[in-house]
């Protein structure tokens, strides 16, 4: 297997990603869908690492790793705060300063 | 590099093995992302997204990266994926997406962005050099997590070291976010037996199915009267019987922490027949 049909991959599963977070009203579906854009960017970083035949590219895929782990809590911690005010975990729900 | 060496003697049943898994693999992932932005449940998107991450560590250990493959594993599927559950379960794991489009034709645009993205990346990827991998030089195998450790605590240690602040900084955001003041009186025992003698119905609830012909936990109870007790059944069952809009998923998530707090068939707000 070429490493281009790994990238290929990834570009589908990030294109897959970023229309569930365009389309999807729930936080938590949204939160997941952007995971899932991360993971592709991280399958395309392995496979340039192995085409270039470093491991920087690895190190990169576990950096991405730990900075989407931080995001998840934070943005998790965020979601329950705003599922306590509004009773809601709908993103149309959270308008305050819309009007 | 005797593991290269191996891995170059046995390249053509590998290469095969590699294929194989490959397009079975990514079948398997794509199939799953796209029924994450499909199903109307979180549940069975978190679920899936957990098949995506587990073929991709299954991806990321054949091309030679198996400390990746691991923290795949531990990390994404194992910490991050079963945070998401704990959280979809305090936010109410029966709270269906609202499949209502707020924003008239937004669903169509974002199938027309997502497919000008698809083109997009394509012609970039189609257009960049992408050559065969390099040989033998990337550390495989057992060298692998090595080299990875060479990486990080030479070169990236300082990237490494603002990591730590990093976690540090999530981890107390995320303990102030979550942190909730309590506003009123813990409830006492006492408090809460007056609540129920106040309430009317001093005694428990029936349980689901005294009296009825299946002690099943979604088979009402039947009164003496023969007439089904509704308020026998959790609130959260009876819902999923029913299909669910956004309003009923609210109420059902206000009645699924009170079954947490007060035991099921406690529940003294209940309307009774």
């Amino acid at each position: 297997m070429s490493p281009g049909h790994f990238v290929a991959l990834a570009v589908i599963l990030f294109v897959i990603g970023a229309v569930g977070v365009l389309v999807r009203r729930n936080a938590m579906v949204v939160f997941m869908c952007v995971e899932l854009m991360l993971n592709a960017v991280n399958l395309a970083f392995v496979a340039f690492a192995r085409m270039h035949g470093s491991l920087d590219g690895q190190v990169i895929a576990f950096f991405v790793m730990v900075v989407a782990a931080a995001e998840v809590v934070v943005g998790l911690a965020i979601l329950m705060s705003i599922f306590r005010a509004r009773q809601s975990a709908s993103v149309d729900d959270p308008n305050l300063l819309k009007y | 590099m005797i593991d290269g060496g191996v891995l170059a003697a046995a390249s053509g049943a590998a290469s095969a093995a590699e294929s194989t898994a490959f397009w079975v693999l990514a079948v398997v992932a794509v199939v799953a992302a796209l029924g994450m932005i499909l199903t109307p449940r979180a549940v069975h998107c978190a679920v899936l997204l957990a098949v995506v991450m587990l073929s991709l560590a299954v991806l990321y250990a054949l091309q030679g990266a198996p400390f990746l493959a691991f923290v795949q594993v531990i990390v994404y599927t194992g910490a991050v994926l079963m945070l998401f559950l704990f959280v979809l379960m305090i936010v109410g794991v029966s709270a269906a997406d609202s499949l209502v489009e707020t924003i008239r034709g937004q669903r169509l645009a974002a199938g027309v962005v997502g497919i000008g993205m698809l083109v997009l990346l394509s012609l970039v990827v189609g257009h960049a050099a992408l050559g065969p991998e390099a040989a033998g030089s990337t550390a495989y195998g057992a060298s692998n997590v090595g080299g990875l450790a060479t990486l990080i605590f030479t070169r990236y240690v300082f990237p490494f070291e603002v990591t730590s602040a990093l976690l540090i900084t999530a981890a107390l955001g995320a303990m102030v976010l979550a942190h909730r003041e309590r506003t009123s009186a813990k409830p006492t025992q006492r408090s809460m037996s007056k609540l129920r003698i106040a309430s009317g119905h001093p005694t428990p609830l029936p349980g689901p199915g005294t009296y009825a012909r299946h002690n099943a936990v979604d088979m009402p109870a039947l009164l003496p009267d023969g007439s089904a007790a509704g308020n026998s059944v959790s609130p959260v069952i009876a819902a999923r019987r029913t299909g669910l809009g956004p309003a009923a998923s609210q109420e059902t998530t206000a009645g699924a922490s009170q079954d947490a707090t007060a035991g099921a068939g406690q529940q003294q707000e209940e309307a009774r027949p």
